[in-house]
């Protein structure tokens, strides 16, 4: 809508609009405000200037003015506070069937991985009209996804995922950066997000050729990790029955109830200790080391694939690559 | 009025009041050690602005091609902890504060002369540390010291740096302690807590926010440094931390940090704007009132810094509703300042000039504060240049500006001596151009997307850069100027008599320079401050006559 203007930025997602609208709405507040401020300071620096015979008027001060001119800015700060909460909210909450792709950063790259199992390096292939949904992590220290095309960023933090979700709007080729210092080659942590046309995507999607799901990946780590000894699928384990699990909320132990996301899934492979599930021993081995950051998301993806509609994690996941 | 009183050059004062080394050293004057401060922060001041040029120079263009990406790293995260922790901090309380404080309030030196003493010594011990890191090979953590970069994978001088920053803090601890028991306790008789200068109340805000925020991030800091040494694992994750707690303590004490930067520069401009309109402070109560109040809720804002750093959705929510609250107060200083000329009689010289600059750039920097704080907006800008132009509009066209404007018109009672007004105009102007050439580009350039702390960046964005780094030469030149005709106007200056912009205070009611009891007998204190009811014009010639 505005990248017309000079030293704008391309808008290419839904919130671009959005937040250029909101942008737009503050600068001009601003820019009244300022030119008030500006326009008052000279008037009175011109017409009050020192003068033969006119000594300065003593004024106290006037509690009226004073408030009014702290309760006009407060009512117009809020309107601030309120647009912008709602844009925020929007930014933070991704919608449940968004297309899913698995972030790994670290010192000096971005690794995508999709759910077919197509992996990218600092390039991600995306399609317009999805909403697609970055679930991210570090390997190392804090990195930060920020796409300036889509007026978005999120910190990608070692040790846990965050999230970043969009839905593109315009087919092009969009700056990546990383905009969390993150040591030497901090500047040269950049990528590409290509947006393509749907029919261009999957043309792409399937030119690779040979792919395996990233589900289909997780499940044969898996076994490959003997997780399949305790977590049965049919009967009850010395593990839970991992079926269903996913965003599902879980009964602890200690009481507690928390939600099986992709956080708690990563938490309980790496520090099984942390959240043991109600009925059962703390028994499981820690995988903390001894499984990489892609060989996790595999196993996140794959338990998550239990709780499809299909059923058959392979199914579940063939949509995206057809 | 003043001008009919002869300077006595041969007067004792506190600058002639001993010679030699030691009599510098082991001072226990509180104008003196201000002179301390002065010259060791301005040395800070010239190391920062060196590493800034630098800085400006590599992005004249998009290839990282005049140093390597691990300089300009240690450059830019220098160019923070020198300017920030060993100039803008200390700045205006350490010299002004410490020169002036207890002068404004009739009193003959701080409560603890010692300890203002060794707060400089804790200073220069930090700043030795700080110097000995830029000579050793630099650090390059940024100077927030996020973790686990800090901790684990920086491979640079951090140790030491921490250290310099941690000692440095205590000085910073013990001005703020002396300030207030100063505050409270000397002050003159008929000096009530409704008399005091703003800028003594402005300070008495500061020294709050440094006696209760400081001990934090020095926790902290000697928390990254074990976990450095000794894997404590706080902060990393791999080791079991949370890299969040880190930043969240970092930012408890860092963004409170700047107010203590920027309060003193407020009390400042409020002393100019009175004495140059010749009028009361337009709403003394409320101004006062804002000082604390910012003070207070500067507290409760810390995490507006983390509204991508992974903090919950409601968090965000609470800390970007409670920086507004914290703009109000500091949007009411703005319009006071603005009312107090209403029906003035305004004349402008040079620290006129620079409050009229910090009130204009630091609305521009309060303004933008506000989309920083509005979180849609913050989500697309954090971590841009546009921050970094927010925060130069702030702290480089506020609190530099106004100790710029402090410095000219004390200047007279802590040197004894005029500074050459064209000149000083002629240096306000070209700070003034200079500033905004510089860092309103890296507004545009922020929206775009441009990310801070890039050594290389995408063509798109050079023209701007162009312009920023045009702007940082001239600025340069503008903090030159004053440096040099300040030096010299220490011999060739005409000598100042006490009072030459005839303003109201303690302050002006001593000779220029003051002797070293300030005061030769207790002043008793019967008027309302800003009394310029009670004081008339501005002599027009500052000449006076000097006797023999």
């Amino acid at each position: 809508m505005f990248s017309h203007l000079p030293f704008w930025p391309e808008s290419a997602s839904t919130t671009a609009g959005r937040v250029d609208a909101l942008y737009i709405f503050l600068v001009l507040v601003s820019a009244i405000m300022t030119v008030l401020i500006f326009t008052t300071l000279i008037v009175f620096a011109v017409r009050f200037r020192k003068r033969r015979g006119r000594p300065a008027e003593q004024i106290e001060g006037s509690t009226v003015l004073e408030i009014t001119w702290s309760i006009i800015p407060f009512a117009v700060f809020m309107s601030f506070f309120v647009w912008g909460a709602v844009i925020y909210f929007q930014e933070r909450t991704p919608p449940q069937d968004a297309m899913e792709v698995y972030t790994v950063a670290k010192q000096w790259m971005w690794k995508f991985e999709h759910a077919g199992g197509q992996r990218e390096i600092n390039e991600l292939h995306v399609p317009i009209g999805r909403d697609v949904k970055l679930i991210m992590t570090s390997q190392d220290v804090i990195h930060s996804f920020y796409v300036p095309a889509f007026r978005i960023k999120q910190d990608v933090l070692p040790g846990r995922y965050t999230t970043f979700w969009f839905h593109a709007t315009k087919a092009g080729t969009y700056h990546l950066f990383c905009a969390e210092y993150c040591g030497t080659q901090h500047s040269g942590m950049i990528g590409w997000i290509v947006v393509m046309e749907p029919r261009d995507y999957e043309a792409w999607m399937t030119s690779g050729g040979g792919n395996q799901p990233l589900a289909v990946t997780g499940q044969q780590l898996f076994s490959q990790f003997g997780c399949a000894t305790c977590h049965r699928a049919e009967t009850q384990g010395r593990g839970p029955n991992l079926a269903g699990l996913y965003n599902r909320p879980v009964l602890l132990e200690d009481g507690r109830t928390v939600n099986a996301d992709d956080n708690y899934i990563r938490e309980s492979i790496l520090e099984p200790g942390a959240k043991v599930v109600k009925g059962f021993k703390p028994v499981m081995p820690t995988f903390q080391g001894q499984v990489s950051d892609e060989q996790l998301n595999a196993l996140v993806a794959y338990v998550k694939s239990l709780t499809q509609p299909t059923a058959q994690p392979v199914a579940g996941m063939a949509t995206v690559t057809q | 009025m003043a001008t009919a009183v002869p300077v006595d050059l041969e007067r004792e004062n506190y600058l002639n009041a001993g010679y030699g080394i030691k009599s510098w050293l082991l001072t226990r004057d509180h104008k003196r050690i201000a002179l301390l401060y002065l010259l060791t922060i301005t040395f800070f001041f010239f190391i920062g602005g060196f590493f800034a040029l630098l800085i400006r120079l590599e992005l004249l263009t998009p290839a990282g091609d005049l140093v390597q990406s691990d300089t300009y790293n240690k450059l830019f995260t220098m160019h923070g902890m020198v300017m920030i922790f060993f100039f803008l901090i200390p700045g205006v309380p350490a010299v002004l504060g410490n020169f002036l404080i207890p002068i404004m309030i009739g009193a003959k030196d701080l409560a603890f002369p010692r300890l203002n003493l060794l707060s400089w010594y804790l200073f220069v011990a930090g700043g030795l540390l700080m110097f000995y890191t830029i000579l050793a090979g630099g650090v390059d953590t940024g100077w927030t010291f996020y973790t686990p970069l800090s901790t684990e994978f920086a491979k640079t001088n951090v140790i030491t740096a921490a250290l310099g920053v941690f000692v440095a803090g205590f000085a910073s601890i013990l001005t703020g302690l002396n300030f207030i028991v100063t505050i409270h306790r000397m002050r003159a008789p008929g000096m009530t807590w409704n008399r005091l200068p703003l800028f003594v109340w402005s300070h008495y805000a500061t020294s709050i926010i440094q006696v209760l925020g400081t001990p934090v991030v020095a926790i902290t800091i000697v928390l990254v440094a074990l976990e450095r040494l000794f894997h404590l694992g706080v902060f990393n994750p791999a080791l079991g931390g949370d890299p969040l707690l880190f930043q969240h303590l970092f930012w408890f004490y860092s963004h409170p940090a700047v107010y203590i930067m920027i309060l003193p520069g407020m009390g400042i401009v409020s002393e100019i704007v009175c004495c140059f309109s010749r009028k009361r402070i337009f709403g003394y109560k409320a101004m006062a009132l804002a000082v604390l109040g910012i003070a207070v809720i500067g507290f409760l804002v810390w995490a507006h810094h983390m509204f991508v750093a992974g903090i919950s959705l409601y968090a965000a929510l609470v800390f970007s509703l409670l920086s507004y609250f914290v703009a109000v107060p500091s949007a009411i200083k703005v319009f006071n300042w603005t009312a107090t000329m209403y029906k003035g009689s305004i004349t402008y010289q040079t620290p006129m000039l620079y409050a009229f600059a910090f009130i204009g750039l630091f609305t521009i920097g309060g303004l933008t504060g506000l989309f920083l704080a509005c979180l849609g907006i913050d989500v697309h800008v954090t971590d841009t240049y546009f921050v970094v132009a927010h925060f130069h509009y702030v702290m480089v066209g506020g609190m530099v500006v106004a100790y710029l404007a402090g410095m000219h018109f004390w200047w007279p009672k802590i040197s004894g001596r005029m500074y050459p007004e064209a000149w000083g105009k002629l240096a306000a102007l070209i700070v003034f151009i200079g500033f905004n050439l510089t860092f309103f580009p890296q507004f545009l350039l922020g929206y775009m997307g441009m990310p801070r702390r890039y050594h290389a960046y995408p063509p798109e964005f050079q023209i701007l850069n162009v312009l920023s780094t045009a702007g940082a030469t001239v600025l340069a030149v503008g903090y030159l100027l004053p440096m040099v005709y300040f030096l010299w106007s220490m011999r060739y200056g005409p000598p100042a008599p006490p009072n030459p912009w005839n303003a109201a205070g303690l302050e002006w009611m001593i000779p220029s320079p003051p002797p070293t009891s300030n005061f030769e007998e207790q002043p008793v204190v019967t008027w309302e401050a800003y009394n310029y009811d009670e004081l008339g014009e501005i002599p027009q010639k500052q000449e006076v006559p000097v006797a023999h």
